[in-house]
C-alpha cells in the first residue's frame, strides 16, 4: 500500500487539447478519494495516467516514493476496473481472476489460494466456470473488482464503476465498495461524475473542471464551503441557486433579496442559495427573502421540489443541464430557482410564495473570478 | 392453483402455429406466399448452381456424352468408373500431397504473419504508420500480371525455381489478409487490451491470449479464403513449376488436355475430387462465421 503523488502534472493531447492542467494532489495511504466533475473535465484522463494509459506530458506521479512516469502498466502495482468492466469473454470467471497473477508467475497454489479467496470475499464462488456473457450485470461488476483485488495492489483504480448498473444495483454496489475499502483499507482512486457516488464514498473528493482541480476536501466540507461558483453549482443535486447581483457598501442585492455581508467590496457578486435553506414564510416576514412564481411542483414523497422564477437576474451559470433548468427554463422571467420543502406544503404552479432565508446560510461569489468571498 | 384445469394434451405450442410466428408484419406483403425477392433471387441461384451441377454430372458421363449437344443433363447410366481412371491417369496422390504442403504453409503463415502486422498497424503507434498502411493497400491495386515477371525473377535468384518453396516464399504473408485483420482488430474493445496491459501481459501475450481468441470470424474467413487462393491457384505453378513431381492439383488437371482433345469427363470427375478439400473445409469453418464478435465481457 502506498500513497499516490500528483506533482504539477499536466496531459496535452495531440492536436494541443489541454486534458489535464498542472495537477498537484496526494491521495493519502488508504485513502479513499473521488475524483468528481463533468465529462470531458480530465478526471478519467488523470486516472488512466496512474494506470500508465496515458503517458504524463509533463510534472511526475509518484507511488510511494517511486517516481511512475516510465514504469510500465505492469510494474506500478495498481489494478483499475474500467467502466465497461473489460472482462475477457472467452475466459472463464475463474481465469479472468487468475489472469493478472498468471503473468506475474505468481506460484499455481498461491493463484488458487487467492482466487478461492476473493470470490468467496465477493460471492463468485458458484460463477467461477461461467463465461462473462453469461453473468448479469452486477456479477461483472463483481468480477471486475474481484480481478482487480485479487492482485493486491498497492493503488486501486476505479474509472466509473457503477454507471452501467441500475438504480437499485448502484446502491448495493455503492454500499458493498464502501464496505470492501473499510476492510482492505487499499488506497483507491475512484473518478465519477455522480452527485451521490461523490458524496457518499470518499474520504475526500476532488472536484474537476477543464483539466484543472478546482477544490479538494471532505465531502460535507464541500458541499458547505465550496470554494468556487463551480463547485457550487456542481456539488448537490438539485444543485445551488446561483443569482446575480451587486455589493454596496456591506449591503448585497439581488433582486428583492437584500442582506448585509461584511467585508464585500462593492462590485457585480453572485448570491448562492442550496434549495434546503430557503423557508417557505408569509408576506410580511420581515428577514431578507423573495417572492417566488411557481412553475413546476415535483412531490418526491418525502420533500417537495419547487421549481419557479425569482425577480432577479440570473447569473448564467449552468454547470449541467439539471432538471431543474430544463424545467424552468424560458426566456427573460428573471433567475430560476429551486426551493425544496417538506412534504406537506404544496404550493400550486402560477401561485406567487414568499420564501425567507438566514444571511449565514447565502454564499457570496466574486461574479467575475468567481472565487468565494468569505 | 387454477392452472389445474389446463389439460396438457389441448395446450398447442404457439410458435407452432402458421403465422404466428415473429414481428407483425406489413399487410402488403401477405398477398404471396412467399417474399417477391424469391422471383429474383431464385432464377440468379439457378444460373450459379447450374455449372457446378453441369461438372458433376459430366464427371459421371461417357465422353461421347459430353460432347453431345444439346447437353445430357441425366445420363442414365453413371460412369463411376470416370473416377479411378482420371485417379490413375496421373500421380494425382502426388499432386493432392503437393497441393496440400503447399496450401497448409501459406495458410498457416498467413495467419500467424498477417495478424503480427496487423496488430501493430491497429494498435501500436510508430513512425510512418500511415504511410506505410497507405503504401500496402496501394499494392493491391496492382494486378498480378504486373508484378509476375520481378516476381519469377526474385524466386529464381533465390534458387527456388521448379520447387514447391517458389510457390510457398512469395505467398506467405499477403496484404489483403493484413488490411482485413487490421479492420478487425479495431472493432476490438480497447479496454480488454488495456486491462490485460495493467494485468501484466505485454504486446504478444495480448496478441495471442486475448485479440486472437476473440477474431474467431475474421481468421476463419481469412484461412478460408487463403485456402481458396492457394489451392485453386493455376497461372503461378504453372510459370514456376515444370517437373510433374512438383505439380499442384490444378497443373496436373492439365493432363487431361492435350492440343487436339480433352477427356472432358475424367477431367471434371478430377474437378470435382480436388474440390472436395475446399467443400469440407468452408463447411467446418461456416460456425466461426456466424458467431459474432464477442463482446460479452463488456456491459450489456
Amino acid at each position: 500500500m502506498a500513497d499516490v503523488t500528483f506533482d504539477r502534472v499536466s496531459k496535452v493531447f495531440p492536436g494541443g487539447t489541454v486534458a489535464v492542467d498542472d495537477l498537484s494532489l496526494t491521495v493519502g495511504d488508504g485513502e479513499f478519494l473521488i475524483l468528481v466533475g463533468p465529462s470531458g473535465c480530465g478526471k478519467s484522463t488523470a486516472l488512466r495516467m496512474v494506470a500508465g494509459l496515458e503517458r504524463i506530458s509533463s510534472g511526475e506521479i509518484r507511488i510511494g516514493d517511486r517516481r511512475i512516469n516510465d514504469v510500465q502498466p505492469r510494474d506500478r502495482d495498481i489494478a483499475m476496473v474500467f467502466q465497461n468492466y473489460a472482462l475477457y469473454p472467452h475466459m472463464t470467471v475463474a481465469k479472468n481472476l487468475a489472469f493478472g497473477m498468471r503473468q506475474h508467475k505468481t506460484p499455481h497454489e498461491e493463484v488458487q489460494r487467492r482466487v478461492k479467496e476473493i470470490s468467496e470475499m465477493l460471492g463468485l464462488q458458484d460463477l467461477l466456470a461461467r463465461r462473462p456473457g453469461q453473468l448479469s450485470g452486477g456479477q461483472r461488476q463483481r468480477v471486475a473488482m474481484g480481478r482487480a483485488l485479487v492482485r493486491e495492489p498497492a493503488a486501486f483504480l476505479l474509472d466509473e464503476p457503477l454507471s452501467n448498473l441500475d438504480a437499485k444495483l448502484r446502491v448495493q454496489m455503492r454500499a458493498e465498495l464502501k464496505k470492501l475499502h473499510h476492510r482492505l483499507n487499499i488506497t483507491t482512486i475512484y473518478v465519477t461524475h455522480d452527485q451521490v457516488e461523490a458524496m457518499t464514498l470518499g474520504d475526500r473528493i476532488a472536484v474537476m473542471s477543464a483539466g484543472k482541480l478546482l477544490q479538494v476536501g471532505v465531502p460535507q466540507d464541500v458541499y458547505d464551503r465550496p470554494d468556487n461558483l463551480f463547485v457550487a453549482g456542481f456539488i448537490g443535486s438539485p444543485p445551488m441557486n446561483l443569482l446575480a447581483g451587486t455589493a454596496a457598501g456591506g449591503v448585497i442585492t439581488a433582486g428583492d433579496l437584500v442582506f448585509a455581508r461584511a467585508g464585500v467590496r462593492d462590485g457585480e457578486v453572485v448570491v448562492g442559495a442550496r434549495p434546503e435553506v430557503l423557508r417557505l414564510v408569509s408576506e410580511d416576514d420581515p428577514g431578507p427573502g423573495f417572492g417566488v412564481s411557481v412553475e413546476v411542483v415535483e412531490p418526491l414523497g418525502d420533500e417537495v421540489l419547487v421549481h419557479g422564477w425569482v425577480q432577479a437576474r440570473d447569473a448564467g451559470v449552468r454547470i449541467e443541464v439539471e432538471e431543474a433548468t430544463l424545467l424552468a427554463s424560458d426566456g427573460d422571467r428573471g433567475a430560476p430557482v429551486t426551493v425544496r420543502l417538506a412534504p406537506q406544503v404544496r404550493p400550486k404552479p402560477g401561485e406567487t410564495v414568499h420564501i425567507a432565508v438566514s444571511a449565514d446560510d447565502l454564499h457570496v461569489f466574486d461574479a467575475a473570478s468567481g472565487a468565494a468571498i468569505r | 392453483m387454477s392452472a389445474t384445469t389446463l389439460n396438457p394434451a389441448a395446450y398447442v405450442d404457439p410458435r407452432t402455429l402458421p403465422g404466428e410466428v415473429g414481428m407483425v408484419e406489413s399487410p402488403r406483403k401477405r398477398w404471396l406466399p412467399f417474399n417477391i425477392w424469391h422471383l429474383v433471387l431464385f432464377p440468379m441461384a439457378l444460373i450459379m448452381v447450374v455449372p457446378l451441377l453441369w461438372v458433376l454430372v459430366s464427371s459421371l458421363e461417357t465422353l461421347n456424352q459430353t460432347r453431345h449437344f444439346p447437353p445430357i443433363l441425366w445420363p442414365g447410366t453413371f460412369q463411376w468408373s470416370n473416377y479411378p481412371n482420371a485417379f490413375n491417369a496421373a500421380p494425382f496422390g502426388r499432386y493432392f500431397i503437393n497441393t496440400t504442403i503447399v496450401t497448409v504453409t501459406v495458410v498457416a503463415s498467413n495467419l500467424l504473419l498477417c495478424a503480427l502486422a496487423a496488430y501493430a498497424f491497429a494498435r501500436i503507434d510508430f513512425w510512418g504508420k500511415k504511410v506505410l498502411y497507405f503504401l500496402l493497400l496501394a499494392t493491391l491495386m496492382v494486378p498480378l500480371q504486373v508484378v509476375l515477371v520481378p516476381t519469377f525473377l526474385i524466386v529464381k535468384d533465390l534458387h527456388m525455381l521448379d520447387s514447391l518453396a517458389a510457390l510457398i516464399v512469395p505467398n506467405l504473408a499477403n496484404v489483403f489478409g493484413i488490411f482485413m485483420l487490421t479492420q478487425f482488430f479495431r472493432t476490438l474493445p480497447i479496454e480488454l487490451e488495456e486491462a490485460a496491459r495493467i494485468d501484466g501481459a505485454g504486446r504478444l501475450k495480448i496478441l495471442f491470449t486475448i485479440v486472437l481468441p476473440l477474431s474467431g470470424p475474421a481468421l476463419a474467413t481469412l484461412g478460408v479464403i487463403q485456402f481458396l487462393w492457394t489451392w485453386n491457384d493455376f497461372l503461378w505453378p504453372l510459370i514456376v513449376i515444370q517437373t510433374p513431381t512438383n505439380f499442384t492439383i490444378q497443373l496436373g488437371l492439365m493432363n487431361f488436355q492435350s492440343a487436339h482433345a480433352t477427356d472432358t469427363n475424367l477431367l471434371m470427375a478430377a474437378n470435382v475430387m480436388s474440390t472436395i478439400p475446399m467443400l469440407v473445409l468452408f463447411i467446418a469453418a461456416q460456425r466461426w462465421f456466424i458467431r459474432g464478435i464477442a463482446t460479452q465481457g463488456l456491459k450489456g
